[in-house]
């Protein structure tokens, strides 16, 4: 519990470090350390799909973000101390904690879930699909649609990002073309 | 001194020992699946990485000599396909996504068919998709620069 807790802390720090930051690419190192500690709490939290899946997730926008930045020459963001927009989010913030209050405190406690649907899962996973990783075999028996819906998303991302950036037109008819 | 493209010696030395060693988990991370932690999207982008590793260390060409785009794209589709097939393959038993491959043997590799191919299929939808996204970034820059 305390480890979980040192974890989030360190993620809350890292992430103001992010913001306030004035290089552009230490504000990408910083994001690349919260998903990191995400990594980790995912792992105290004994979720080791989403650890891992986060881990490299993060290494390869990593990546991306970085070329992004060293390509573009990208300028430090102005830094203008406003401090009406930052009263006004910190206002609806705590109202909105206000209201949400009673809510939060019929919610079950941490670690303690209410499973009635997860229960059959767990219960009968194994029985019923043969495989002994039960997040595979509900994500990919049980519950298949939701990741056919989400190939369809990638699917359509990749189409969309080769379509943008593509080259200008196609130089030759005859020319092998590059694209998807 | 080096006019070729990429990095230093240091980083290719250590690329050239550790990319297929990359790959390999990717695969083993995929195939696996369906018995310990992963499955086929961690797999899928473990695999893309590999080819992302050799592309920042010794350049384009040498990435798109082991998997050009084309290759990537008709690999993506593949994926595509392969698991949309999986699905209809459940119609012969019932309805959309039924298990009709069979169980196997629990523990075993070879078990879960139908988990087995859908991660198989996921990994090769990832892989190459963000392999090709990631190309795609690297080429609109060049283009921009010229």
């Amino acid at each position: 519990m305390t480890d979980i807790n040192v974890i989030l802390m360190l993620m809350i720090v890292g992430s103001i470090i992010a913001v306030e930051t004035r290089d552009m690419l230490s504000c990408v190192v910083v994001v690349g350390v919260v998903g990191l500690f995400q990594s980790l709490a995912f792992l105290v939290l004994k979720a080791p799909d989403l650890a891992i899946v986060q881990l490299v997730v993060e290494i390869l926008s990593l990546v991306i973000l970085l070329r992004v930045i060293i390509r573009k020459e990208a300028s430090e963001p102005q830094h203008h101390p406003d401090y009406f927009p930052m009263l006004v989010g910190i206002t609806l913030s705590l109202l909105a904690l206000l209201f949400v209050h009673p809510i939060l405190r019929e919610l079950p406690q941490f670690g303690q879930p209410v499973m009635r649907v997860a229960k059959e899962y767990i219960e009968n996973g194994m029985k019923a699909t043969g495989a002994t990783n039960l997040v595979s075999a509900v994500i990919l028996d049980f519950r298949a649609y939701d990741t056919l819906g989400e190939a369809v998303v990638l699917f359509t991302a990749v189409c969309g990002a080769l379509i943008v950036l593509r080259k200008t037109g196609r130089k030759k008819k005859g020319e092998p073309e590059t694209e998807a | 001194m080096n006019k070729e493209p990429g990095m230093t010696v240091i980083v290719k030395t250590v690329t050239r020992l550790t990319v297929g060693i990359i790959l390999m988990y990717g695969i083993y991370i995929v195939m696996h699946g369906h018995l310990s932690p992963g499955g086929g999207f961690a797999g899928g982008v473990i695999i893309a990485l590999s080819f992302v590793h050799l592309m920042l260390a010794y350049g384009k060409e040498v990435a798109f000599k082991k998997l050009s785009m084309p290759v990537a794209s008709v690999l993506e589709s593949m994926g595509a396909i392969l698991f949309i097939s999986v699905a209809f393959l459940g119609l012969v038993g019932g309805y959309f996504f039924f298990h009709t491959l069979g169980k196997g043997e629990p523990f075993s590799l070879l078990s879960a068919y139908m988990v087995l191919f859908s991660n198989i299929a996921i990994s090769l939808k990832v892989g190459c998709g963000l392999f090709l996204v990631l190309i795609t970034i690297a080429l609109a820059g060049k283009e921009i620069k010229k």
